[in-house]
């Protein structure tokens, strides 16, 4: 038998300023057999998304396909007039983008949207297609199938919209989905079912598919073949399981070995609490309470991770640990002085003691600043630093965060994303603190990158005693580099303690669900976790999954 | 529906608001001298009996606040005072060239609507083609231009060199419809001009917006037909834009009015605020701008109105 | 530069030009400002290279006196509306709260009444002096300046490096000097030239009107009021100035249009 999709030594260029172009995919070659799914995967930039769209003879405005081939059923796309492949696209092949918020159009409702490539194809009637598209609501677990359709999009939530997009590539029964980062802008505990419904309804409609993510463990558990890319060329292709045990090339095995990362169980002496929040209440309007009654104590020299999902009050805690966001009620403690609840009413000591470091490193430094200049700053402010002395101890910075002496010379956008992460921190090390909060810090970089930052931060407190508030989202990071960890929903905490003791049975219902909810390298491990739910649901325990939340 | 009633009571709201503002602030234009108004009126060699005549007239004798309020409390009663110039009511003045003006404003932006959408359109699906290329070199020229260069050029081609078309504007009761259109068709056709190249430039950059969002993306995934992209997604999205630059640049005609009316003389309240300025006619000026700024602000509000209209966000609230 | 269209030399070339006109107009011109050196409306000839006017002055020499004043006016009036307008948009996007709402809606009050009539309103109580002129369409031009680097600074004054130095301790002037200013320059340069079009033209308008730049003294808006009535005898008199406006402005914008389309290209590719 044929394969569905055959592409051949694809070239792909981009245009650059100046109009010249450069190659973005530098020949990759791929095979899709009918009902197979194929997982692509890769860092930001190798040009998965780019392949993706390839498969369906598109290019984004500022890139063009240069070479090679695309054959779906035997029929060559590039270079086939635009009438042709209109008529394959959303009939044989369709697309489901990252965020579905914006790939609907606002002015119509889901139905019309949904069953449109149906009927404008001439492939259903309306009626047809619209039975076609209820059954696949109930089949994506949507909530009220016979409903569902007639709402606007923005009436709906973002978990339930990317389903809804799932039911409209498959409303014409197209051999292959292009699934582009479907489930990257959820919450863990939406992603679970979103990931679920998805292979499910694979699996039953029988449709090949290309899945491209960043995350490994995503695409383990819907994939049966895995393809590496790197800066648009093939790294390591291979059945998933292989992928995942025996990866051949270092880049695969660093993928692989991601979230591994684990904090050396020193035992630190516990002495009283450098930092203390006392019944925070916070909220940009009183009737709008974003943190309720919090309280939570760091001690010197450890970790404490602040978990939870978007919305859950995180980042808001600390704003109002740094003074931005004044609470309502209830106080911070810091190093035994009670701290302002303005930041301008803080000292410069207090400010000095207590740093910060962000979640998106390309707009914490910048632009126009050179390297030199954004750590020189620090020095020159709190400790009236200049000239040779200032110099020398940016080099020294620099050093301590592994990048290279003349770094200082360059500006923020010659730098990588983790180079100017390692830049942000080196800023927060130059104030010389006592506390440093880590606001998301890894979740813009890719994974490889990330685990470098965390081992970093990691040796950096075993060498100074610092001490780190480190919010996050993601349970994998907290598994490694936490102390004790604080779990937080809806501006509320619903558990908090030392890292062993959060991390053991029996869990807090909701702790469990984001414990459980967070991928493994493992093919088997949406299964067994959907099954286990299922198990505990029919014992009759409180279980919560996202729909309950 | 609820959401959009208070946003539309809202928006009314602020509008009569910015009426009261605005105003005042005519009424403060005219206070900011720091000397006295009477003596500035009638300038350095009046006579003191003449200034002392004046202030009665205008009754500087009375605190500002007070000049305010029975000034306002008459436009509400449809009393817009007395000129300084010739003694008669400034109501009886306007009346007729307040008519001349709308209708010479109705008329340029009966044409440059249509106009300008359409040329917007054709930009916008022959995106950086020579045509393209072609009306906005055209447009951007256009809008550089002070209307009265472009007044003259016109009076200059149609009205000497091709004697086409009168070059001054007058118009008066007993001419037909259509001896009036043929009397202002140079001072619209320079309108027109300005008013089109602004309302089609931003038109343009409306429908590209559109057409660059990620839905656009997707339908043309879906495999649907350029027609029906543009038709049934790009156009129910792009209509709140675009109704918002139409009557945005209706505003230009406010302004571009003014300046159009001195050209070619064309008896309107333009002329008439720009004659009261050089005659120092205070009660004059502060009528006309009135009515210029009101005009003003009910387009804006108009605009806002139209765009929350037809804001599907809106109109679908979250159950 | 090696992608710079042609219509963006084209713009360069002008604006030189009228630089050096400007500067050097007085020098280079033949005749003296309003010295009256022939009869009414000559046609252009050897003497008097593009004729005279309606009091029998040289029309060249006007036209370089009148691009020194034209455009020192314009350019002092568009000076000081960025200085006003980017002071108060850039500390009303830094400070934010009551500070920002009590100026924006200032400025929304203002802005509700089109420029050209509220200049007329001022200018029928306040003298036609350079002084006022200046300081007029300064101020209300100000308003669009404001609208535009507060909502520039708006978006760089969220930046987590802003809230950096502000969590550093840094002082207001400081953030906005050494954070926030360089990161909204490109976009209020292209802004510069469209503001000065503006200023220009406005100034012209209202010299047209007989309300700007006071006769003796020559100005490209009040000649072509001055010689308006030639068009109905067939003299393209009033044109000449009237082209030189219109050419200025076109050669900025042709500019201002190729920086913009440069900015959002670039944009784009981020």
């Amino acid at each position: 038998m044929t394969p569905l999709l055959e592409i051949d030594d694809l070239r792909i260029e981009g245009q650059s300023e100046g109009d010249s172009w450069f190659e973005i995919v530098k020949g990759v070659s791929l095979t899709l057999k009918r009902g197979e799914v194929l997982g692509l995967i890769g860092e930001s930039g190798a040009g998965k998304s780019t392949i993706g769209l390839a498969s369906m003879g598109y290019a984004r405005s500022g890139c063009r396909i240069s070479g090679g081939s695309i054959r779906l059923n035997e029929q060559e796309l590039f270079g086939a007039p635009h009438e042709t492949l209109r008529k394959i696209r959303g009939v044989r092949v369709a697309y489901v983008a990252q965020s579905a918020a914006a790939a609907f159009n606002p002015a119509h409702t889901l139905n019309a949207q949904v069953c449109e490539a149906a009927v404008t194809h001439g492939v259903m009637s309306m009626d047809e297609a619209l039975k076609n598209a209820k059954r696949l609501y109930a089949k994506l677990r949507l909530p009220n199938p016979e409903t569902f359709g007639d709402r606007y999009p923005h009436q709906v939530s973002g978990g339930q919209l990317q389903r809804a997009m799932t039911a409209m590539a498959m409303v014409c029964k197209p051999h292959l989905i292009v699934f582009d980062e479907p489930t990257t802008a959820l919450d863990v505990t939406t992603q679970i079912e979103v990931l679920a419904a998805i292979k499910d309804a694979i699996r039953d409609e029988g449709t090949a598919a290309l899945y491209i993510t960043h995350d490994l463990a995503v695409v383990a558990q819907i994939a049966d073949r895995i393809m590496v890319l790197r800066h648009g060329t093939l790294v390591e292709e291979g059945p998933t399981g292989q992928i995942l045990h025996e990866p051949k090339q270092a880049y695969t095995k660093a993928l692989v070995n991601v979230r591994r990362v684990e904090g050396e169980a020193t035992h630190r002496e516990s002495g009283p609490p450098v930092l203390e929040a006392r019944n925070l209440t916070a909220g940009y309007d009183r009737s709008l309470l974003v943190l309720k009654d919090v309280s939570i104590a760091l001690e010197s020299a450890t970790t404490l991770a602040v978990v939870g999902e978007s919305g859950s009050g995180k980042s808001t805690l600390a704003r109002v640990l740094t003074g931005l966001l004044p609470p309502i009620e209830g106080e911070t403690v810091f190093a035994g002085e009670t701290l302002s609840r303005k930041l301008k009413d803080r000292t410069k000591e207090q400010l000095r003691r207590l740093q910060m470091i962000y979640q998106m490193p390309d707009v914490a430094l910048n632009p126009r600043q050179k390297v030199e200049e954004i750590l020189g700053r620090p020095l020159t402010f709190y400790f009236g630093r200049s000239g040779a002395a200032r110099r020398k101890r940016v080099e020294e910075l620099l050093e301590w965060v592994e990048l290279p002496r003349d770094f200082a010379q360059r500006y923020p956008s010659e730098l990588s994303g983790g180079q100017k992460q390692r830049v942000c921190i080196a800023r927060a090390l130059a104030a010389e603190p006592t506390v440093i909060i880590c606001d998301e810090v890894t979740s813009a970089l890719d994974p490889v990158v990330a685990d470098g930052v965390l081992r970093l931060l990691l040796r950096i407190q075993n060498e100074t005693g610092l001490a780190y508030v480190f919010i996050t989202h993601d349970l994998a990071t907290v598994k490694a580099i936490a102390d004790s960890i604080v779990v937080m929903y809806q501006g509320e905490i619903v558990q908090q303690g030392p890292k062993a003791e959060v991390l053991t049975p029996p869990h807090h219902p909701y702790t469990d669900l984001l414990l459980s909810s967070v991928p493994e390298m493992d093919t088997n491990w949406l299964d067994a976790v959907l099954a286990e739910r299922a198990r505990r649901k029919a014992q009759g325990e409180k279980v919560l999954d996202s729909a309950g939340l | 529906m609820n959401a959009v009633l208070r946003l539309l009571a809202q928006r009314i709201a602020l509008g009569a608001g910015s009426l009261l503002a605005v105003s005042v602030l005519i009424f403060l234009g005219t206070e900011i001298l720091p000397g006295d108004v009477a003596q500035a009126i009638l300038g350095q060699a009046a006579t003191p009996e003449a200034v002392a005549a004046i202030r009665e007239t205008l009754d500087l004798n009375q605190p500002a606040y007070i000049r305010y309020f029975d000034w306002l409390g008459g436009i509400l009663q449809g009393d817009l005072g007395t000129s300084l110039a010739n003694r008669r009511p400034i109501g009886e003045m306007i009346g007729e060239r307040l008519q001349n003006t709308l209708f010479l404003a109705a008329v340029s932006a009966a044409i440059a609507v249509p106009l300008a959408v359409f040329l917007g359109l054709i930009a916008a699906r022959f995106r950086n083609s020579w045509l393209d290329k072609s009306i906005s070199i055209a447009t951007l020229s256009t809008i550089s231009m002070p209307e009265f260069f472009v007044g003259y050029v016109l009076i200059f081609i149609f009205a000497v060199t091709l004697r086409w078309a009168p070059s001054l504007a007058s118009v008066y009761d007993s001419m037909s419809l259509g001896e009036k259109l043929y009397a202002i068709a140079l001072p619209c056709a320079t309108l027109t001009l300005v008013v089109v190249a602004h309302m089609m430039r931003l038109t343009r950059a409306a429908i590209i917006n559109v057409m660059s969002s990620p839905y656009i993306e997707m339908a043309e995934l879906k495999g649907v037909t350029r027609s029906r992209i543009t038709l049934y997604h790009a156009f129910p999205n792009a209509l709140s834009p675009i109704i918002n630059v139409v009557v945005l640049n209706l505003a230009y005609l406010v302004v571009g009015v003014v300046l159009v009316e001195v050209v070619f003389v064309y008896p309107g309240m333009g002329q008439l605020m720009v004659d009261a300025v050089a005659k120092r006619d205070v009660p004059v000026v502060q009528a006309c701008g009135l009515i210029f700024a009101a005009a003003y602000i009910l387009l804006n509000m108009t605009a806002d109105i139209l765009s929350i209209l037809s804001n599907p966000k809106l109109r679908h609230p979250r159950s | 530069m090696r992608n710079t269209p042609l219509s963006a030399w084209f713009g360069f070339t002008i604006i030189a030009i009228y630089a050096f006109l400007a500067i050097f107009g007085p020098w280079i011109a033949p005749y003296g400002e309003s010295a009256i050196v022939g009869d009414v409306w000559l046609p252009m000839s050897s003497e008097h290279w593009l004729g005279t006017d309606n009091l029998g002055r040289d029309i060249l020499t006007r036209l370089l006196y009148g691009a020194q004043n034209t455009i020192a006016v314009a350019l002092a009036a568009t000076l000081l509306s960025f200085a006003l307008g980017m002071s108060l948009g850039f500390l009303a996007a830094v400070v934010g709260g009551f500070t920002d709402q009590a100026i924006s809606r200032s400025v929304d009050v203002v802005m509700s009444i089109p420029t050209l009539i509220f200049a007329l309103v001022v200018l029928s109580v306040l003298p036609s002096s350079t002084l006022v002129l200046i300081l007029v369409i300064a101020v209300l031009d100000s308003t669009r300046v404001f609208r535009l680097s507060r909502a520039v600074a708006v978006d760089v004054a969220v930046m987590d490096f802003v809230e950096v130095a502000r969590l550093r301790g840094e002082g207001l002037g400081w953030v906005i000097r050494r954070e926030v200013l360089p990161n909204t320059l490109p976009p209020l340069i292209a802004e510069f030239g469209l503001r000065f079009c503006f200023a220009f033209l406005f100034l012209s308008a209202l010299s047209f009107l007989g309300l700007g730049i006071q006769p003796p003294a020559a100005d490209w808006g009040g000649m072509v009021r001055d010689n308006a009535n030639a068009v109905s005898f067939g003299l393209t008199i009033p044109l000449i100035p009237a082209g030189a406006i219109a050419l200025l402005t076109v050669a900025v914008n042709l500019v201002v249009d190729w920086q913009l389309n440069r900015a959002s290209l670039l944009r784009g590719r981020a």
